[in-house]
């Protein structure tokens, strides 16, 4: 992420990423918070209830039974016009699915941390993207962070804009890589949040002084329109989002501004770029600078923001690459990885199409070698137009031999 | 609490229509669910907020752009009603506490929020957001209203379902006698999770039921109510007949009405020469089956004597 310059009055302290995201929640000043335990976040979860048995918290903190009634909970709350928080990771986020799909039909603006792990089976507890992209399609924004601090930053931002445009906020990081590290991260302070966040105000709530019929049901001359609306909010949250990058930057130093706020890149100009998601960028990093090093034009593009789709900024930060190399921890059986999938559709109307190679990788906390990034790279260079349906995505971790055997040898 | 705001007056701020329940919902004609609702919201009053699951009474009442409640109201999905009005409650706890100004809100103590599922979305699909709202102890009323299937979705059967019914799901057929369960006792089930107050009513009896939500309402902590409401559509009879079958439903035994409170007791409607439940089964086209064979008596006899037995636990009989 870009280099933040320090605020003078922030505190560094080093702590784990689950107890620091839980520190900018409560930054955030959150009325309700509702969350049930799922390892990676669970420590998210233990450290907001330690908050508020301290005192240090002043939320209602609603110990409720399962995810399910974590985002149903947190849906009254918002419809009371509560500011509601909660976390969860892969088999919790599923069975938060429904209630979370009718948040965004109900315009209710919760947060929600994402410590994003892989979805059985089989049963794995480790880092992946396939709980986040299954929500896809719901209308939360969504983000993903590179570190600790980003996670923090996101989740005073998304309540930021999701107040703004009543959507909920899917605030994403990697599982274990980020919720288990011990990382330096500033905490924002109370006096920067209350200037960059101010108490939500929100348009219509269940005031029992005011009745409202809130969750009708629509007939079909009207249910188009709903989703509509959330198009539209998705669609103007690109330029909220990118107002609130500035004000963000003003308030705390961080620089998120870079393409809107919604692409972060190294080396965005290089010949071949590489496009990734998350923690995995770090690493990437590294491998770009050996490969340059040895005189390789390579480079990162990094969206930040993966709903709304950073469409323009997609075209202007790949359309004149000589190709394009995406690495994802997800895959869409059937087709090929969603993030893939997505930006060549975007690049569809754009004057170039560089080809690009999506590569498979890193799931379900299967490290990442710098050895294998080098390797994604030469591929990268070698892509060339036009590419069969088997030529256009490779795994390259897929150990053969489990597949011949059935045996882990 | 806000001392401040227990002290105010809100009730000049609060200015709405006559009826809460208004009409020109879609229910139809006959409707004992839609009698339950006329009587929750006359009971509650104004200062209410209404949680809904997905179910007939919603469907019925809230057809966008146009809406049946005079109180606030909000749906969500089929099974998180009671998470929905726990969610609310843990919200207006936080503003009286954190700022109270915030909106123009009620002290909490002061606000009804009451769920109000069908049988359905309460003693199946919706349980375990009603166990948790139970036991975490927030101070919602639950109301079920009880018409014996799941009607919105075209009459299936659920786990208030009497023993013998034929619905979509449980037909009767050459080797069925319809649904093979007794009602799943949610009063005991409330109860067992620590409810102070809970109830059960019939809308034959809207003095009584309106009273007992008054009860409910005016109580701390969760409060479960079960109110028993014919369904013409489903059951299969004239729609004028409502209100006599659910006093009948009463008068046999099968729909017990009484009170408990901190798990025990306290209160039971006791029926003198209760009536054989065969007479409230003849009523009816879901249990037409019954009288035709061997199978169907077997049946009848089973379901009375579970009636007997329940009737003998509670001291029904006066
Ligand atoms: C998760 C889910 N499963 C199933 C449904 C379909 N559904 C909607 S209402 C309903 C039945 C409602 O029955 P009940 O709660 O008894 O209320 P009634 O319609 O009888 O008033 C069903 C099965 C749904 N909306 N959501
Ligand atoms: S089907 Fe039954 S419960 Fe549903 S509206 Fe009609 S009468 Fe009422």
């Amino acid at each position: 992420m870009a280099k933040a310059e320090l605020n003078p009055s922030d505190e560094q302290q080093v702590m784990k990423g689950t107890s620091a995201v839980a520190k900018g929640v409560m930054a955030a000043d959150p009325d309700v918070i509702s969350a049930y335990p799922i390892t990676p976040q669970t420590g998210v979860v233990e450290k907001l209830s330690e908050l508020v048995a301290d005192g240090e918290l002043d939320s209602e903190f609603i110990k409720v039974d399962s995810e399910f009634n974590a985002a149903s909970t947190c849906i009254g709350a918002s419809a009371a016009g509560a500011r509601a928080f909660s976390a969860t990771s892969s088999q919790g986020l599923k069975l938060m699915s429904e209630p979370l799909f009718t948040a965004a039909g109900m315009r209710l603006p919760i947060v929600m941390a994402v410590a994003n792990r892989s979805l059985s089976a089989p049963l794995s507890i480790w880092a992946d993207h396939t709980d986040a992209f299954a929500e896809r399609d719901g209308g939360m924004l969504q983000f993903h962070a590179e570190d600790v601090q980003e996670a923090i930053d996101h989740v005073l931002m998304g309540f930021r804009v999701a107040e703004q445009v009543n959507l909920p906020v899917l605030s994403n990081f990697d599982g274990f890589i980020l919720t288990h590290v011990q990382e330096p991260a500033d905490i924002p302070s109370e006096e920067e949040v209350n200037e960059f966040l101010p108490p939500r105000d929100p348009e219509f709530t269940l005031d029992p002084s005011d009745p409202k019929t809130m969750g009708a049901y629509a007939r079909p001359e009207h249910w188009t329109e709903a989703r509509y609306e959330i198009q539209a909010a998705m669609m103007e949250s690109k330029d909220v989002w990118a107002k609130t990058v500035e004000e963000f930057k003003e308030v705390f130093g961080r620089d998120y501004t870079e393409y809107n706020g919604m692409i972060d890149t190294y080396h965005g100009d290089a010949d071949y770029r590489l496009v990734a998601l998350g923690s995995m960028c770090g690493t990437i990093r590294g491998v770009i600078d050996q490969y340059r090093e040895q005189g390789v034009d390579v480079g990162l593009v990094r969206p930040r923001v993966h709903r709304p789709f950073p469409t323009e900024e997609i075209r202007a930060a790949l359309g004149d690459a000589e190709a394009v190399g995406v690495l994802t921890k997800e895959m869409s059986p059937g087709y090929e990885s969603a993030l893939a999938g997505e930006i060549k559709g975007t690049l569809y109307h754009a004057e170039n199409q560089p080809p690009i190679k999506s590569f498979v990788i890193g799931m379900a906390g299967r490290d990442i070698t710098a050895a294998e990034i080098g390797a994604m790279i030469e591929e990268t260079m070698e892509a060339s137009h036009p590419m069969t349906f088997d030529e256009q995505e490779s795994w390259p971790q897929l150990r053969e031999e489990l597949l011949q055997t059935g045996g882990d040898n | 609490m806000s001392s401040d705001l227990q002290d105010q007056d809100f009730t000049d701020e609060v200015e709405h229509g006559e009826e809460l329940w208004n009409p020109g919902h879609r229910a139809c004609a006959g409707c004992g669910p839609a009698l339950a609702m006329k009587y929750i919201t006359e009971a509650a009053g104004e200062n209410t907020i209404i949680s809904q699951p997905t179910g007939c009474m919603e469907v019925v009442s809230t057809p966008y752009p146009e809406s049946s409640w005079g109180t606030s109201y909000i749906h969500n999905i089929f099974e998180n009603a009671a998470s929905v009005a726990s969610g609310i409650e843990a919200a207006y706890k936080s503003f009286d506490r954190r700022d109270p100004d915030h909106l123009d809100v009620e002290d909490s103590d002061d606000l009804n929020i009451i769920a109000v599922g069908g049988d359905g979305a309460t003693a199946d699909i919706g349980i375990r957001a009603l166990s948790g709202m139970m036991e975490r102890g927030h101070d919602v009323t639950y109301i079920m209203y009880d018409n014996e299937a799941y009607m919105n979705t075209g009459v299936q059967r659920s786990s208030q379902t009497p023993l013998g019914a034929s619905t979509t799901t449980s037909p009767a057929g050459d080797v069925s006698i319809g649904n093979d369960t007794n009602k799943k006792d949610m009063a005991s089930i409330a109860a067992d999770h620590g409810v102070g107050y809970v109830a059960t009513a019939s809308i034959s009896n809207p003095r009584d039921f309106k009273q007992k939500v008054e009860e409910a309402i005016s109580r701390d902590g969760p409060k479960f109510l079960h109110v028993y409401s014919p369904c013409p559509v489903g059951w299969s009879y004239e729609s004028s007949k409502t209100v006599e079958l659910a006093e009948l439903a009463v008068e046999t035994g099968l729909f017990p009405v009484f009170e408990m409170e901190d798990g025990e007791i306290t209160d039971v409607n006791k029926i003198r020469d209760r009536k054989p439940v065969r007479e409230w089964l003849e009523t009816q086209g879901r249990f037409k089956h019954l009288f035709d064979d061997e199978d169907g008596e077997e049946a009848i006899e089973e379901l009375q004597a579970w009636i007997d037995d329940r009737a003998e636990d509670l001291g029904l009989d006066a």
